[in-house]
């Protein structure tokens, strides 16, 4: 067994050190009718490296891979290239196996790149500050709602109908553990502004997303004015954070609190998991002391010298308990680091030509895509992902291209549940995909409508 | 002239007439540790005996100010926001939190004078 | 005020000496190299990433053109591979020394699971993909839940939590819509915390709407049981236990508190943060619980990561399996599929609702699933015995020059409290800081709450003897230090740390919490 160090005379030594005669005298306190006597029946035995490699290489070739395909996909989950160097760096040993950074003095490397993604997490949405992320952007959008509900003390918020809906069903599930009431707007495209009519003095949050889950941009700056009239605040979510390469900020137009899915910077599809969800609000010591999450803030040591740590911990579960303003106690660690590599290699320059190239391709596609009879673009704004109305069920196209080896977009039923939107299809376009990629969605999508 | 009474949640009031001015005691603050924010009450709240009102926070701890009496906060110290440490410095003086009105009076009764407060702390 | 007394101090104090001697130009010494923030060393206008050109489109952006700087400092290639790793070198990590951390399961991660992640046929797969598509990924998922029912005994798993409290989020919120399935969710408010527990359970229970009710222990560190029983009423929904305990020991009345919770109407939620004591030894159904989530990157060895990601998946009884959360996956005969929307469920199936966009930390199954594959039934329970014969090794080897909270043996990790440092004017932290002058990575300190200046070690089964035994060697002659007098030691520790305390004060005062801007 290559993972425990200790032999069996090692065993025997030590349990001759602790006074005991069986192993079994360490697990006396477990009920006796409770113990098992041998392995776990029903499992396999310990296994070569050789061969739990085999098996579950087995199991992967079962797939079709992303990258294998002309691929289309987004609604929340974007492909993008990730440059070699952001994995080699996340794998060191340092990075990789470290805990929470819980002693500074050890942990400067954590804590630094914890900084560093703050920072570059601020400057992209527009925001003064950030924290140093959540689990995914669905769950940062549910804490957002939950702290603009303390920073108002109201308990009520809407939802744009173009809200990603697994992001409205996860604030919804959250919000009404707690006693919060959610106006979830009825799914539509285009009708984002509609929020504002439906404002009262109980709402203590808008939640917009842009673009939407159609694709479609939304004027931020109106619906903030609305909510700010209200006494209420605007919570901007953003499911492509490349966009904010190309597209206002939410903090440019008027946002209180962004929360965002940072996948597409640093991490790749991964059927969902794990990604890196982004939290940053306005510098405000009100917000800030209903975030939830870590921050890690500059100080100095005892020689004068700077360094960072965590802070602002009095929120968190671990000294606040049941007040706690979450009871989360991780970020999204190497996920986050991986970020904050991929936005340094970018940096503003590269950011920006990314974004430009995501749209661009986007721009080539729904031409090609538009020329198909039958097939409407339904934006009349995008960056990298729009929807079309197809002439017959999207989910049946999905299908039939697949067996063609494209990916070609997410059926708006897959999001939303049959009914309402089976003939509309969301795809997007990233600076993965080439020409042929394209030409071959266009040709096949032609042949499987006839 | 005003009257200084303690809690045993660690509070002075100093009480001139039906008004009061509340803050921790200096042990209090010592074994807090550097305090770091302080969040006050709204003005104008009413409040009634041990409803936590407060937060005072050091780096590692969160503990909360129960109101010592009954009656309404009529101001705060909001020099706090910005210089917590005025708790460490000087918590029975310039590091006040608020100050409130006595609603009924006989509440201080249960209250300790500085005597008593000093022999409760040893024990 | 409610008197929240942490007995450690967050400034660096007085007696501090300076650093002595080897003070250089650079900034760097030797191996340690100097290296500020990337914002100081990058640019805007520097880039390690190549663009292919683009193709010609008329933009469809609505006027929503981005205007004015970013404010994203960038680097070339090389230049960010040394920053980044010159920052990784302020590390420790599990793979550098042995990192005790009491409660955080510090083990070997295993880089088969790394490899084995990153295949594309489970990295680079589409969450939303049509499900023909990913039958691999579903395969894993579906091997991941056999594997954790077994260990457990349990009866459904639910996968998509994304870490340990999201996990408890979701066991409690199942409790909470079977007792509104009851129609009791008005009345049944009350759940039982022990004080020993890890934050984030009463935490979570609040975020379920639940109303927090503090359980002492008694003297062996256990929960007390007449308490318990005074506690217990019609208005309990659920008692939330760590089993083994924060402290180290299995609840030995484990049985006898699950049947009074279940005769009181009441629901059993097992933290699950340290089964890596017990798996494979027992089975959490046959200790009476309902719902119990594993961190996998604790007990199956997924990296920590610095902080995340983690995974939480929850394991439920048959009282409870009806309400887990959607997306859930189903099998039918080598075919699997998710069930993503409340029309598509089956008929006894009433999820609560949805945790998350997708379906959970797919990156972590596909580790943890490695791992169980490469140590096997025989090889998870030897992996149980081996952490607990460690941690009671040490507990053996400490036990005369530190002080045991409790006497007898522990379960995977050894709970010592400050006693053994009285009147030394040395500290719990002070003791820990001189850990890191000696190459270690301190324990758990002041947690759990219930005893004195609490030093929680927990060595993993991933440790050698010989590992063991230099540490507790060291940690012998570091109790000895203090009893000496040789206070200083202690008191201006680390000195041989990239950087000594930190001004944690100055921090939470004036919060700085990213770069000036350019």
């Amino acid at each position: 067994m290559r993972y425990l160090p200790l032999n069996d005379d090692d065993r025997a030594a030590m349990l001759a050190r602790i006074g005991v005669s069986s192993i079994d005298d360490l697990f006396v306190d477990i009920p006796p009718d409770a113990r098992l006597e041998k392995a776990i029946e029903g499992l396999p035995g310990h296994a070569t490296e050789m061969q739990v490699e085999r098996d579950l290489t087995a199991l992967a070739a079962r797939s079709l891979n992303a990258g294998d395909a002309p691929f289309f996909c987004g609604g929340g989950a974007y492909r993008h290239h990730v440059p070699a160097s952001v994995d080699h760096l996340i794998q060191r040993s340092e990075f990789l196996t470290a805990y929470t950074p819980y002693q500074p003095e050890i942990a400067q490397g954590t804590l630094q790149t914890l900084f560093e993604f703050q920072s570059q997490v601020a400057a992209l949405t527009g925001m003064d500050i950030a924290n140093a992320s959540l689990y995914d952007g669905s769950t940062a959008t549910a804490e957002a709602v939950r702290m603009a509900m303390r920073i108002t003390r109201r308990n009520g918020c809407v939802l744009a109908p173009g809200l990603h809906p697994h992001y409205s069903d996860t604030v919804r599930t959250a919000v009404h553990a707690g006693g919060g009431i959610v106006e979830a707007l009825t799914p539509a495209m285009g009708a984002d502004t509609k929020v504002v009519e439906v404002l009262d003095e109980n709402t203590a949050c808008i939640v917009v997303q842009n673009p939407n889950v159609f694709g479609e941009l939304v004027d931020l700056d109106p619906l903030a004015e609305a909510a700010h009239a209200a006494g209420a605040l605007l919570v901007a979510v953003t499911t492509e954070v490349v966009s904010l390469g190309l597209i206002k900020s939410p903090g440019q137009m008027g946002a209180d609190i962004v929360a965002a899915e940072g996948q597409s910077i640093g991490n790749g599809l991964n059927f969902g998991g794990p990604f890196v969800g982004l939290l940053a609000c306005r510098n405000d010591r009100k917000f800030i002391r209903q975030a939830p999450g870590r921050f890690a803030g500059e100080t100095v040591d005892a020689d004068g010298k700077r360094g960072f740590v965590l802070t602002l911990s009095t929120r968190e579960q671990h000294i606040r308990r049941e007040k706690a303003t979450s009871n989360i106690c991780t970020n999204s660690g190497l996920c986050t680091l991986a970020f904050t590599i991929h936005m340094a290699l970018l940096g503003e320059t590269g950011l920006r030509q990314l974004a430009k190239a995501n749209h661009a391709r986007a721009c080539q596609l729904a031409d090609q895509l538009a020329a198909i009879r039958g097939v409407e673009v339904v934006n009349d704004s995008f960056f990298n992902e729009f929807a079309v109305r197809l002439p017959m069920n999207a989910t049946k196209v999905v299908e039939k291209l697949s067996k063609k080896k494209i990916l070609g977009g997410i059926p708006a039923a897959r999001l939303f549940g049959p009914g309402g939107f089976d003939d509309v299809l969301i795809v997007a376009a990233t600076e993965t995909n080439t020409d042929e990629d394209i030409d071959a969605f266009a040709k096949t999508l032609r042949e499987a409508l006839q | 002239m005003s009257t200084l009474y303690f809690t045993k949640e660690h509070e002075w009031l100093s009480v001139e007439g039906d008004a009061a001015t509340v803050g921790i005691s200096a042990y209090a603050a010592e074994q807090l540790g550097d305090v770091v924010f302080v969040e006050l009450p709204e003005v104008g709240k009413t409040v009634a005996k041990g409803d936590d009102i407060a937060v005072v926070e050091s780096v590692k701890s969160a503990s909360e100010i129960y109101a010592p009496v009954a009656g309404e906060i009529t101001a705060v110290n909001d020099a706090l926001e910005d210089a917590p440490e005025t708790v460490n410095d000087d918590a029975q003086g310039k590091g006040w939190f608020f100050k409130m009105t006595v609603k009924d009076r006989t509440e201080l009764s249960d209250l300790m004078d500085e005597a008593a407060y000093g022999e409760f702390i040893k024990e | 005020m409610s008197m929240n007394k942490t007995g450690r101090p967050t400034t660096p104090h007085g007696d501090y000496a300076p650093q002595s001697g080897g003070e250089t130009f650079s900034g760097s010494r030797g191996l340690a190299q100097q290296e500020p923030l990337l914002s100081e060393v990058g640019a805007l206008d520097k880039c390690g990433v190549d663009f292919a050109p683009l193709p010609d489109v008329t933009p469809r952006l609505g006027g929503m053109e981005r205007t004015g700087e970013i404010g994203l400092p960038g680097l070339s290639e090389p230049e960010a591979l040394r920053h980044y790793v010159r920052l990784s070198q302020r590390n420790f990590a599990i793979d550098l020394g042995l990192y005790p951390l009491g409660s955080c399961t510090m083990k070997h991660n295993p880089r088969l699971n790394e490899k084995l992640a990153r295949l594309p046929g489970f990295a680079d797969l589409h969450p939303l993909q049509p499900q023909s598509t990913v039958q691999g990924a579903l395969a894993v998922m579906d091997a991941l839940s056999h594997w954790l029912k077994a260990i457990t005994g349990m009866d459904a798993v639910a996968l998509s939590p994304k870490a340990g409290a999201h996990g408890e989020w979701c066991g409690m919120m199942c409790i909470r819509a079977a007792i509104e399935a009851r129609g009791e969710l008005e009345t049944r408010k009350r759940v039982l915390v022990p004080e020993s527990a890890h934050g984030t359970n009463p935490a979570t229970a609040a975020e379920c709407g639940f109303t927090i009710d503090q359980l002492p222990a008694d003297a062996s560190g256990r929960v007390d049981m007449d308490i318990l029983r005074q506690k217990l009423g019609p208005d309990v929904a659920a008692i939330m236990l760590t089993n083994p305990n924060t402290c180290g020991l299995f609840e030995r009345d484990i049985r006898a508190i699950a049947d009074l919770v279940h005769e009181a109407g009441g629901y059993f939620y097992c933290d699950g943060a340290n089964l890596n004591a017990i798996m494979g030894k027992t089975r959490v159904r046959d200790l009476g619980v309902d719902a119990m989530h594993i961190n996998l990157h604790k007990t199956f060895s997924t990296p920590h990561g610095g902080g995340g990601p983690g995974a939480g998946p929850v394991v439920l009884s048959n009282r409870l399996k009806d309400f887990a959360p959607l997306p859930y996956l189903c099998a039918d005969d080598e075919r699997w599929s998710l069930v993503e929307h409340d029309a598509d469920t089956k008929e006894e199936a009433r999820p609560f609702g949805r945790m998350s966009a997708f379906h959970g930390q797919m990156g972590m199954f596909v580790r943890a699933l490695a791992y169980m594959m490469s140590h096997g039934a025989d090889g998870l329970r030897q992996a149980s015995e081996d952490a607990v014969l460690n941690a009671n090794y040490l507990l053996a080897r400490l036990k005369d020059e530190l002080s045991p909270a409790f006497d007898g043996v522990c379960m995977h990790e050894a709970l010592f409290t400050d006693a053994f440092l009285k009147d030394t004017g040395v500290t719990t932290l002070d003791f820990a800081k001189a850990m890191i002058d000696e190459g270690y990575h301190p324990m758990t300190m002041y947690f759990p709450l219930v005893v004195h200046g609490a030093m929680l070690i927990e060595p993993t089964e991933t440790e050698s003897k010989e590992s063991l035994d230099r540490f507790a060697d060291t940690l012998i002659a570091l109790a000895k230090a203090a009893k000496a007098g040789d206070r200083a030691r202690f008191t201006n520790a680390p000195m041989l740390a990239p950087l000594r305390r930190l001004d944690e004060t100055r921090a939470a005062r004036s919060p700085v919490l990213g770069w000036e801007k350019a």
